[in-house]
């Protein structure tokens, strides 16, 4: 990652996507959302979803994933121009958590983040806070998640 | 029929779900899938990190607070799922060993206006450890069929 004075509201990362398959839904939501609707297809054809639906927290996970691979490919591209990389995290949390519209099986959600806010930390010289919001958009255009959070991000070292 | 309706969340209503032990194998598991970053994998790159040690992922955190409301209550509702989250707080790192409550606060209710046959329900959940740390902190809305009234 870019050190904070480097980081600017507006900057966008595009974090690619993911097909949500129906083992996939399963073994998430078996584990930490087993709501008839994301663990079992006859009873999520019942449902008023019409259908097996994703867990909203996988769907959140996922974007994780990509921002984690998205920042490895960020970190060795760096190293590999010689170029020191900032330490990022961890998070301090998030909000305006919006799911609206479920993941059904065979989605694709593509995942983006935009900074939307940079400031400096009060308890702690050596960092600064970022904030992104983060978006995934399924095949048809329809955002399925969006939602704001925060993170600390090193600054630069002071010579 | 499910045990839980929309009526029956009234605010200033709490309750306390749990406890639930989190092991060192399932943070290192959840972190491996889904976050994959050296402080929730190894101990030694971990202390090395702002979190001083091996902690859960934040979103591991949140699935389990999931996890609880599901068994405490959800399960046996007429959850019609949620429309978002209005907030998180990773509070404090929940390490492994940490054996976890979840406790939950009505803050509001309103039926739908647009659809008769639900609710909305508003809540403040707090993990909790042995010594009633403060591990995370959410509020979210979620989605109740009313009573006698056919969820379809």
């Amino acid at each position: 990652m870019k050190y904070f004075e480097d980081i600017r509201v507006g900057d966008r990362y595009a974090l690619g996507s993911h097909i949500f398959t129906a083992g996939d839904i399963k073994s998430f939501a078996s584990r930490f959302d087993p709501q008839p609707f994301h663990v079992d297809e006859t009873a999520a054809e019942r449902s008023h979803f019409g259908g097996l639906i994703a867990s909203g927290w996988h769907t959140a996970t996922i974007w994780m994933r990509l921002m984690v691979a998205y920042r490895r490919r960020e970190m060795e591209a760096a190293r590999a121009r010689g170029e020191p990389v900032a330490e990022i995290g961890p998070a301090l949390g998030f909000r305006d958590l919006k799911w609206p519209k479920p993941v059904y099986v065979g989605d694709t959600v593509d995942y983006a983040s935009e900074v939307v806010e940079t400031r400096r930390s009060a308890s702690r010289p050596d960092l600064g806070l970022l904030s992104i919001l983060s978006t995934g958009v399924n095949q048809d255009g329809d955002t399925v998640i969006s939602f704001v959070s925060t993170t600390f991000v090193e600054r630069r070292p002071q010579k | 029929m499910p045990k839980h309706y929309w009526e029956d969340f009234k605010p200033g209503d709490v309750a306390v779900y749990g406890p639930r032990l989190v092991t060192r194998e399932e943070i290192v598991a959840f972190a491996a899938e889904f976050d994959p970053q050296p402080m929730h994998l190894d101990e030694a790159a971990a202390s090395a990190t702002l979190l001083g040690g091996l902690a859960a992922s934040g979103w591991h955190v949140s699935s389990l607070v999931m996890r609880m409301m599901a068994d405490g209550f959800i399960l046996d509702s007429s959850s019609m799922g949620g429309p978002g989250v209005e907030e998180m707080r990773w509070v404090a790192p929940l390490r492994p060993g940490t054996r976890i409550r979840l406790r939950a606060t009505v803050m509001e209710s309103r039926p739908s206006k647009s659809r008769p046959e639900m609710g909305l329900t508003k809540l403040r959940y707090e993990m909790l450890d042995d010594a009633d740390t403060l591990i995370a902190t959410m509020v979210a809305t979620a989605m109740f069929g009313r009573r006698g009234m056919a969820a379809s």
